[in-house]
């Protein structure tokens, strides 16, 4: 039993089921990160932690103690909201030490709690002002702030990061980071942007569609995606999907692609079990960061695919530049070094690192290897 | 396994609780007070009922009178008059004064409260000021003769068939200057880059505000149009005090034969059966819009 | 190039600017000059009205009507002056004013923060309730007045008032509150804040501008009412209805002097609601129109 526990969870609104069987154990410490597309129904399992939303079966429960029914200022939680969520009638120091004071909490205590924190975040000169006279940014540490000051079991932050400029969010996603290494509080974090969820989390949940699709450290969800929506929806750009037919060759299962001409290509596969797919129709997945110039493979990997194709479109991205190519009738994008010798309209040398393609059944969408 | 069916803890349920609690005393007023006496009065029109209230139904005989007096087509036919002229001239003169105002007018700041502040009087207040104004003996008809036009004669309250005229020349002074300050919160609503790339397509000012704007402004159309709409069937006030529903009945407007056929004539049945028309007249003007502006935000 | 300016892109020749200010400054003087005359001939001795233009500025100038019209004026049967129904209508104002605004403001909180399952049915039927013709409604309420022995009182009108009134301040109160970020109360529960702590440490502290607007308008609506009143005020009539008796009293020589004075009494606490706020009073109507 985990620390917070989320066990067969479901939630309805009327007949509407919109959470499926939701079955989570955080373990103290962990900063799990809920991810997803809007609507998936990530921020209703927040707010169901919360005890903003009523649970329709299953459970939540915090140290063993179970939460269902219980008020949400008895769960010793703390929340971060997207809108920051502070008084405008407030001060910053009022906001922070409101919690407390509705707890109960004596003065002197609070004043303490409130100094603490502030030094911790470094907002002790703001302490005085309204949320009004607040830069976006500083506004965010006082939501953070205020959730703090609780010293709550677990910290609930939804899309706490999507309000701020690009820049400021890049700052602040770092800033988080270094706090939860240095308190180790126990996190869940709800956001739409992959990269927040890969950046900051030790375990992710993708969500969609009211169904947690895969739970995972960052590594698994990145590189043994359990299905298609998980591969596409987690990377930046997203991972190719192309329709590859399995042959054996010498014995050896390879991929079978159209390339740009038309022409057939053969990709060997490094996993084993793809001989049993021999024959059939299946969907390779591979990275932009597997599908590069050949000075560019990754060196550790023993089994790269080399292959002439015709360039489409370069974008040049600073530190990458990314091609466009057309393989087994779809657009797919390679990431290249920012130096690669491509201009587009050539044939080029495509370097394929079979070694990280990930493969899915068509049919049902699942991983079927590695 | 813990046992998750434990139901909410006690604070939670009166959570729940206390905001319909803090409503009730509204929502009890509101049924007692409005749709109770609003079944009341529709059962009362349905009774024989003359200076006190009796219970004993008669049918629609009451709506049958009520259709076959003098009186009170000559109410129907003044609100008719009335509302039309009300809402389209006040609807003309708010929408021309707003555009006018839109061009940048130095001393805005200085006009919109003067149009506006009749809005803020009472009225009988407006009644008072009008009766006098246009009273032949002494007002306006008076002025000009001393300022030597001899022949000018503007005597409409007097005159029977002109006399629901004066009620619109007040109703509209009172109320334009609302209407204008509606369709200027319209327009300084519509977003400028509109207009800028409607002058690039080369329309000009005229095709401007036919085109563009005034299509634009069809939300503010339909709230000027309700409101005034219910103002007219409410009006009551400024009949009593421009003309007493006179001369002779000639100014008469349902909500003023309501009263005087319920408390002075004591016709309780036939007067509580005009106070059903005119609601339901209110009712097919707002329902489908209190049915939309509710609909949206959910 | 010109300054750039954030209001109309229209630009318009000269002439038609002369032919603009023109219309709107006619337009003023059409709104001004039932007042101005007014305001003149109720400082005129009552000769120089009956005999004289309407127009003209008095050749004496006198108080006399005012105070006429306040202390001695013959109002019904009494000659009492209009003071003691300006007390009426204060003492009923005042606690209308406050009891509808305080009620409205709790339930746009409820209805926007605290939403069940109905709610929108609930606010559509108060809603309703704004715009009926109260002729609808005067007889059950003379009957229920009576019964509850508030008929003619100062108490009568104020229940009146608020029953009426509060459709309006909750259609207010909800809409501002409307835009008032949910997660502010969700934050507060999670604080530990319960419903009527909420209300008054987060939601009341941020009501000032609406409550203004709800202020005003009752004042107004309630100040200026004259159904009520003559209907249930019986010897405790407001302002409006006194006024109304003064003015059309068939007795003894029509004193148009001092029925100005009066109406202008009549108006006065509106009219200065409306000069030292009035950019509320113009907000107060456009939510009126149920523009949220």
């Amino acid at each position: 039993m985990g620390f917070l526990d989320i066990s067969n969870v479901t939630k309805s609104y009327g007949n509407i089921e919109v959470l499926h069987h939701v079955d989570i154990a955080v373990d103290e410490g962990e900063f799990l990160v809920l991810v997803g597309p809007s609507g998936c129904g990530k921020s209703t399992l927040l707010n169901m932690i919360a005890g903003l939303e009523d649970i329709t079966s299953g459970g939540i429960s915090i140290k063993g103690r179970v939460m269902n029914g219980v008020h949400p200022s008895k769960r010793n939680i703390a929340m971060v909201f997207q809108s920051y969520a502070l008084y405008p009638n407030m001060t910053v120091g009022q906001n922070m030490t409101f919690g407390l004071e509705m707890h109960g909490v004596a003065k002197p205590e609070r004043d303490k709690a409130l100094a603490d924190v502030a030094k911790l975040l470094q907002i002790e000169q703001l302490l005085d002002r309204k949320p009004g006279q607040l830069s976006g940014g500083q506004r965010q540490r006082v939501a953070m702030g205020r959730a703090l000051v609780r010293e709550p079991d677990v910290f609930l932050f939804d899309e706490p990061l999507s309000n701020l400029d690009a820049k400021l969010r890049v700052d602040m996603r770092t800033e988080i980071k270094k706090l939860h290494e240095k308190l180790k509080t126990t996190i869940v974090y709800v956001t739409h942007d992959q990269i927040e969820a890969m950046t900051l989390s030790t375990r992710i949940a993708v969500m969609n569609d009211g169904y947690v699709q895969q739970l995972g450290t960052p590594k698994e969800i990145y590189d043994t995606p359990s299905n298609l929506f998980v591969a596409t929806f987690m990377g930046s750009p997203a991972m190719n999907i192309l329709p590859a037919k399995v042959s054996m060759i010498e014995g050896v299962p390879h991929a079978e692609i159209t390339n740009g001409a038309g022409q057939t290509a053969s990709l060997r596969f490094s996993q084993a079990n793809m001989a049993d797919w021999a024959g059939k129709e299946v969907l390779l997945g591979i990275r932009p960061e597997a599908l590069t110039d050949p000075e560019g493979a990754d060196r550790k990997s023993r089994n790269i695919v080399t292959l002439q194709n015709a360039v489409d479109v370069i974008e040049p991205a600073g530190a990458d530049t990314f091609v466009t190519t057309t393989l087994g009738d779809v657009a797919v994008i390679a990431r290249m070094r920012a130096d690669s010798d491509v201009a587009s309209g050539q044939m080029f040398d495509f370097a394929v690192n079979m070694e990280k393609a990930v493969v899915f059944n068509p049919k049902t969408e699942k991983r079927i290897a590695p | 396994m813990a046992n998750y069916a434990s139901g909410a803890d006690f604070r939670t349920k009166l959570q729940g609780w206390i905001p319909k609690l803090v409503l009730s005393p509204s929502i009890a007023m509101m049924l007692v007070f409005v749709y109770g006496f609003i079944i009341y009065t529709v059962y009362l029109s349905f009774t024989n009922s003359k200076m006190l209230p009796k219970y004993d139904l008669i049918g629609i005989d009451n709506y049958v009178r009520l259709w076959g007096l003098s009186t009170w087509w000559t109410a129907v036919t003044n609100l008719a008059i009335f509302a039309s002229l009300y809402i389209i001239i006040c609807t003309v003169i708010g929408l021309t004064l707003a555009i006018l105002l839109d061009q940048k007018i130095r001393g805005e700041g200085m006009l919109r409260p003067i149009y506006l502040y009749p809005m803020a009087l009472s009225f009988i207040v407006t009644g008072t000021a009008w009766k006098w104004f246009l009273d032949p003996g002494i007002g306006l008809e008076n002025t000009m003769h001393l300022w030597g036009w001899e022949s000018f004669e503007f005597n409409w309250i007097k005159d029977r068939n002109m006399a629901i005229y004066t009620i619109v020349i007040a109703a509209v002074w009172q109320t334009s200057g609302f209407v204008m300050a509606m369709f200027l919160a319209g327009l300084r609503g519509i977003d400028n880059e509109i207009l800028k790339a409607a002058q690039i397509d080369g329309a000009s000012n005229w095709q401007l505000y036919r085109r563009i704007v005034i299509p634009m402004l069809r939300p503010a159309f339909l709230s000027a149009f309700v409101i005034l709409a219910h103002l007219a069937v409410k009006s009551y006030d400024l009949v009593i005090a421009l003309t007493g529903g006179g001369p002779g009945r000639a100014t008469e407007l349902p909500a003023t034969f309501m009263y005087s056929y319920t408390f002075t004539r004591n016709q309780m049945g036939t007067g509580a059966a005009s106070a059903v028309i005119m609601l339901m007249t209110i009712a097919a003007i707002m329902m489908p819009y209190l049915y939309a502006e509710l609909k949206e935000k959910p | 190039m010109a300054a750039a300016t954030q209001d109309t892109a229209v630009s318009s020749g000269k002439i038609t600017r002369v032919f603009i200010y023109l219309v709107l400054l006619l337009s003023a003087l059409f709104y001004l000059l039932p007042f101005f005359v007014m305001v003149v001939n109720s400082l005129k001795p009552l000769d120089e009205i009956t005999g004289g233009n309407m127009m003209a500025l008095p050749q004496t100038w006198t108080i006399e009507p005012w105070l006429k019209a306040w202390s001695t004026a013959q109002i019904g049967v009494e000659a009492t002056g209009l003071k003691p129904y300006f007390l009426n209508s204060i003492l009923m104002v005042v606690p209308a004013v406050v009891i509808s605004t305080g009620l409205g403001a709790l339930n746009g909180y409820v209805l926007t923060k605290w939403r069940f399952r109905g709610d929108t049915i609930l606010f559509g039927l108060l809603l309703f309730s704004c715009f009926i013709p109260f002729q609808i409604v005067l007889i059950p309420m003379a009957t229920i007045l009576g019964k509850i022995g508030l008929a003619g009182s100062i108490p009568g009108l104020v229940l009146v008032h608020v029953v009426y009134g509060v459709g309006f301040t909750t259609l207010y109160y909800r809409n501002y509150y409307a835009s008032f970020p949910n997660e502010l109360v969700r934050a507060a529960m999670i604080d530990g804040a319960g419903f009527f702590r909420i209300f008054w440490r987060i939601m009341l502290p941020v009501s000032g501008p609406i409550t203004v607007v709800s202020v005003i308008w009752q004042f107004t609506n309630v100040w200026n009412d004259f159904l009520f009143g003559a209907s249930f005020g019986g010897q405790t009539q407001p302002m409006t209805v006194a006024l109304n008796n003064l003015v059309q009293s068939s007795t003894g020589v029509k004193e148009y002097n001092v029925h100005f004075a009066g109406a202008i009494l009549a108006a006065l606490p509106t009219l200065l609601v409306y000069i030292v706020a009035g950019r509320y009073f113009v907000r107060g109507l456009m939510a009126g129109s149920v523009k949220g």
